[in-house]
């Protein structure tokens, strides 16, 4: 069973397409990279498959599981860290992932399991008592990546992920997700071409609210007949439909 | 269990906000002294302690709107409330979340208020807690307005329409420091079409043990609460699918 299949999924906003027709498939275990300029459809994409908003036509399935006639199963497989950093601001960060726990119905000594664990797992030791508002934006970014793990769910969407972060964050950033690899079925989306081109095992280029093209990044290069995965990006998101 | 969850977490959110906290149960105290001590010195039938401490409850209670309301526009306009609409809770649990640790914290602000009017001079009796019970109606009114305006407001916004206009309406239109009888006109009948006047009142009788003159005074805020309620509940799971 595919982790991820939409069919012709499509989100309108008024005269706005936002996402059209979207026929996609990501496998399990896969790190799927959605890569687009703003405006592209990568975030109505994410919010679509985690049922955060409906679909004005098509369908997704997560693991088997429609997002239209299904929303809470799939919710029950999915965890998400948003674009902007969600972290409640005057819990400590061991607060912040015992509540995510919570919230997913983990029994509360399970939770104090899976927090210390999680908290190891993600450097997080040194502030785990310190309250979330008072964190860095790379701690914080970290924090609300490792309360999308928490619940363990079988899909991960990031959403820009490491934006705004320093170099070393992001680097920080990059060996947490790439340790994702082959356990966790992870949609990425990410304005950093490099950052797609070197975690992710497939990457789709959106333009326009469409599926541009759909490849490993030496796939895509390829397609494109370009040398640097920048050039190839440029190629297909001005409508070089290579796919 | 997710209710619990999210019901602590907004509890601690609550708690540790120490300027709203502080100002929520400081203030009230601070206006019972300055009011008891004007009261003393020029005396007016108003300012006695058994007339004053019922409609100081009720005023008191009117910050617990500001606090509801924070924290869910606070939720929304931030990437939080995008985490927890992703999470497995359905619309009832995020109603209940919000409102439980509102309940405890009303009951004790008004015992606050009782207290420091001990000191003041109020006689104990058991018509004290009857009068806590009979302003129960009143906090889930408070805590309606609250879900209502930051299910459509912004938090700036919430400062402005509870934190200002509902303080300010609670005050002036509750008769806890004048008779809008004496007013009269438009001021007069507006009071009373409200729920606040009746709410002190009703907490009034309670407290001076005219016990078949509350439950007249009760039906309006009742009634108010019901309303509001539902309205914000309404209003809420609208937002929870359009957002």
């Amino acid at each position: 069973m595919r982790a991820i299949e939409t069919n012709n999924l499509t989100k309108k906003y008024k005269d706005v397409t936002a996402v059209d027709d979207l026929c996609l498939s990501v496998e399990q275990g896969e790190l799927f990279a959605l890569l687009g300029v703003n405006g592209a459809g990568k975030t109505t994409t994410i919010k679509m498959l985690s049922c955060l908003t409906a679909p004005t036509s098509g369908d997704a399935r997560l693991l088997g599981d429609s997002v239209v006639t299904a929303p809470m199963k799939v919710k029950e497989k999915i965890n998400l860290s948003p674009q902007e950093t969600a972290v409640a601001p005057n819990l400590t960060v061991r607060e912040n992932l015992e509540f995510i726990c919570g919230i997913y119905g983990i029994t509360k000594e399970e939770a104090a399991g899976k927090t210390e664990d999680m908290i190891k797992r993600c450097s997080l030791d040194e502030i785990a008592g310190k309250k979330a508002g008072t964190l860095s934006g790379g701690w914080q970014r970290r924090l609300s990546i490792a309360m999308a793990l928490i619940s363990e769910p079988d899909i991960l969407f990031l959403d820009e992920p490491t934006l705004g972060l320093d170099v070393l964050a992001r680097r920080e950033l990059w060996e947490m997700i790439e340790g994702l690899k082959g356990k966790v079925t992870v949609v990425l989306t990410t304005h950093y071409l490099e950052e797609a081109e070197s975690l992710s095992d497939r990457i789709g280029i959106m333009a326009g609210g469409r599926l541009s093209a759909v490849g490993t990044a030496e796939e895509l290069m390829k397609k494109a007949g370009k040398e640097k995965f920048e050039e190839a990006f440029v190629v297909l998101c001005r409508g070089g439909s290579l796919s | 269990m997710k209710i619990m969850a999210f019901a602590s977490r907004n509890a601690k959110e609550i708690l540790r906000d120490k300027t709203s906290l502080g100002f929520g149960i400081g203030f009230p105290v601070i206006l019972l002294l300055l009011l008891s001590l004007i009261g003393a010195n020029a005396p007016v039938d108003l300012f006695d302690v058994d007339k004053l401490t019922p409609g100081i409850a009720v005023f008191g209670m009117s910050f617990l709107s500001l606090f509801s309301g924070m924290i869910i526009a606070k939720d929304r306009t931030s990437s939080f409330m995008m985490r927890l609409f992703a999470s497995p809770m359905e619309s009832g649990d995020f109603i209940a979340g919000y409102t439980l640790p509102l309940i405890p914290m009303a009951v004790a602000q008004i015992l606050i208020c009782f207290v420091t009017a001990l000191f003041l001079g109020l006689s104990a009796s058991l018509n004290i807690l009857l009068t806590v019970l009979v302003s129960i109606p009143a906090a889930l009114l408070f805590i309606g307005i609250g879900l209502l305006c930051g299910s459509v407001f912004n938090d700036k916004q919430v400062g402005g329409a509870c934190g200002a206009l509902l303080t300010n309406l609670s005050a002036w239109l509750s008769g806890t420091w004048f008779d809008p009888a004496m007013v009269g006109g438009v001021f007069g009948k507006l009071a009373k079409s409200l729920p606040f006047l009746h709410a002190v009142d009703a907490g009034r009788y309670a407290l001076a043990g005219e016990y078949g003159k509350i439950m007249p005074e009760l039906w309006w805020v009742l009634v108010y609460a019901a309303a509001v309620d539902v309205i914000a509940v309404l209003v809420f799971r609208h937002k929870m699918k359009s957002e």
